[in-house]
């Protein structure tokens, strides 16, 4: 059994329209550690809810994968690569909602209006495993109550829209995790709470996460949440990854000038009184549109510069 | 900012109540602000943040309650003026929207945009119109072809620029940010909180600072008020609120921000270890 999850390789996803095609990921490439939380962190249009799609294969026309292996190595059947799985291989079922599930930013888009949160909890575990129905809505139940959801017998039997946000957000996590799956996506999931709710839902996923000891790809633009959770982060700009390396190396001494602009782009880390530093104002002369190909640096962290600007840097 | 007597109040708000269908939305709120400064308003969705701001320009009209605004002709209030009488003040009160792709109409162009507030208030002829547009374009460092395009060809923070130049084509002193920079990606929102501190050093603006996020309004305001359930649980400068809080409730909000240091863990208050 290797220590890496998922292995991502020269991902490539277009989109092309009557406008012309626009290269939403180049070359993307990371590996996730298993068990650990690998962050992906960037600005609108970086890419990183497209890499996300492309793991859970659930990419939409006009996009499509254009190159690239994404090789997954779950623990419960032999390793294969997503990126060349046919629309109709079981395996593809497998994968979504059972080997991997997904959370989105909103959590309605994820719940039916019209049936009860029991319902739909007890649907994501009748869809992957054959268990009978009371077994179902009983795992149901345990699941809704360790997400937080208390009187348990009561709420099990209403609708989404009696739920706050934050409940529904702990709705689609329990569903989410209610198949033990080996990978959980959360694509921006506390973005449209409120920042005392996001506290509870990101307590919620770090407590959980080490409880259950699955991996988990957490896609945010908060650098703030990235500290709080991450093992791992993969910095993305444009469609490329910049930067990869463990959340104190990123965070703590990037290296690549698009992360040091995006760090002293946070309001609460400058001094007050003056103006905030931004992106362009760091970035200054370097060229961050630029492909370079990503160089291993001595204390393990990966970046995308030209070797003679990473030498001498973080050893 | 401190109290000087050569800065002076330009608002002061007593009292003021409203609440929707008898749920009580803003309740018995009372504040100054002084000219030149920027009130940060904080509190979860539902404190009633916005209903206090709307119900102060009278974009809805308060149950109870007095809202004094020293105008170009001297102090007035306007919780019981018409609509009719609220027009002149309009020009001195503007507001700039959070999300910039919803607040500029789509079938006007960018002149159209910003020029519109001076045709309804009848300010200038055609050419000196155009002058305070052009000009107004510089303040907001937007290109002067950008004029003659529509809202769909800028970015989300291009399109906040045009908004925040519409609000200020008027001159106006008082300007309400409701979540301004909240929908916008950091380096973008980094460049538009320094343009809003430029434009107040350089046109004197006040402002009240409606926002969720705690890092941009501690980077950006003066003094904060705390709100939670329509009312005020706090009231500060922005030293006192984030280093040395009161109440149990800012507490609550300060232990929730994730900080972007990975060695300060996320440890957040519980609501009801709180009694809140």
């Amino acid at each position: 059994m290797t220590d890496t999850v998922l292995k991502v390789r020269d991902l490539a996803v277009d989109f092309k329209t009557d406008l012309g095609t626009t290269h939403a990921l180049v070359d993307v490439g990371f590996d996730m550690p298993r068990g650990k939380v690998t962050a992906i962190v960037g600005e609108s249009g970086s890419g990183k809810s497209v890499t996300a799609n492309c793991i859970m294969r659930i990419i939409q026309p006009p996009g499509r994968i254009i190159g690239g292996t994404i090789d997954f190595a779950p623990e419960a059947m032999d390793p294969f690569e997503i990126t060349s799985l046919g629309k109709r291989d079981p395996r593809l079922q497998e994968l979504r909602g059972g080997l991997i599930s997904m959370v989105f930013q909103e959590p309605m888009t994820a719940l039916s209006p019209v049936y009860t949160v029991g319902n739909q909890v007890a649907e994501a575990i009748l869809c992957h495993r054959k268990v009978g129905r009371k077994q179902a809505w009983k795992e149901a139940a345990e699941m809704l109550e360790r997400v937080g959801i208390d009187d348990i017998d009561r709420r099990i039997r209403m609708y989404p829209f009696e739920f706050s946000g934050g409940m529904r957000q702990r709705v689609v996590i329990a569903m989410a995790l209610v198949c033990h799956p080996e990978i959980l996506i959360c694509d921006e999931p506390t973005t449209a709470l409120d920042v005392t709710i996001q506290a509870e839902i990101l307590t919620l996923i770090r407590d959980l996460q080490r409880e259950l000891s699955n991996s988990v790809l957490f896609i945010t633009h908060d650098i703030g949440v990235v500290a709080q959770l991450a093992d791992q982060v993969v910095v993305m700009y444009q469609g490329r990854v910049l930067e990869i390396g463990t959340v104190r190396q990123v965070l703590k001494t990037p290296v690549h000038p698009y992360t040091k602009g995006l760090l002293a782009a946070i309001p609460g880390l400058a001094p007050k009184g003056e103006p905030l530093a931004t992106i362009a104002s760091v970035v200054g002369d370097t060229d961050i549109t630029k492909p370079y190909p990503m160089i291993t640096l001595g204390d393990g962290r990966q970046v995308s510069l030209p070797r003679e600007q990473v030498q001498g840097v973080a050893g | 900012m401190s109290e000087s007597p050569a800065n002076g109040r330009l608002l002061e708000v007593t009292g003021l109540s409203k609440s929707f269908d008898g749920v009580p939305a803003v309740e018995d709120v009372s504040f100054d602000v002084q000219r030149s400064e920027t009130l940060g308003i904080v509190g979860e969705s539902g404190s009633g943040k916005t209903t206090l701001v709307r119900a102060i320009l009278r974009a809805i009209d308060p149950d109870r309650g007095t809202v004094r605004f020293k105008s170009s002709q001297g102090w007035v209030e306007l919780q019981d003026m018409t609509a009719k009488e609220l027009i002149p003040l309009r020009r001195e009160m503007q507001m700039i929207f959070q999300d910039p792709f919803a607040s500029l109409n789509p079938r006007m162009t960018v002149r159209q945009i910003i020029e519109e507030p001076l045709i309804i208030h009848r300010v200038g002829d055609a050419a000196e119109r155009f002058e305070a547009v052009r000009d107004m374009l510089a303040h907001v460092q937007l290109e002067e072809d950008s004029l003659t395009r529509y809202p769909h060809a800028f970015s989300g923070g291009q399109r906040q620029r045009i908004g925040i130049a519409r609000a200020l084509i008027l001159r106006p002193n008082l300007v309400v940010c409701d979540e301004s920079v909240s929908a916008l990606d950091v380096s973008v929102q980094a460049q538009i909180i320094n343009l809003l501190e430029d434009l107040q050093k350089e046109l004197g603006l006040t402002y009240l600072f409606v926002a969720h996020d705690l890092s941009v309004v501690q980077h950006i305001c003066d003094r904060v008020l705390v709100m939670h359930r329509g009312r005020v649980v706090e009231s500060g400068s922005v030293g006192d609120i984030f280093d040395n809080p009161r109440e149990n409730y800012t507490r609550l909000l300060l232990s929730a921000v994730p900080s972007p240091d990975p060695d300060v863990p996320l440890k957040p208050l519980d609501r009801r270890e709180l009694g809140l």
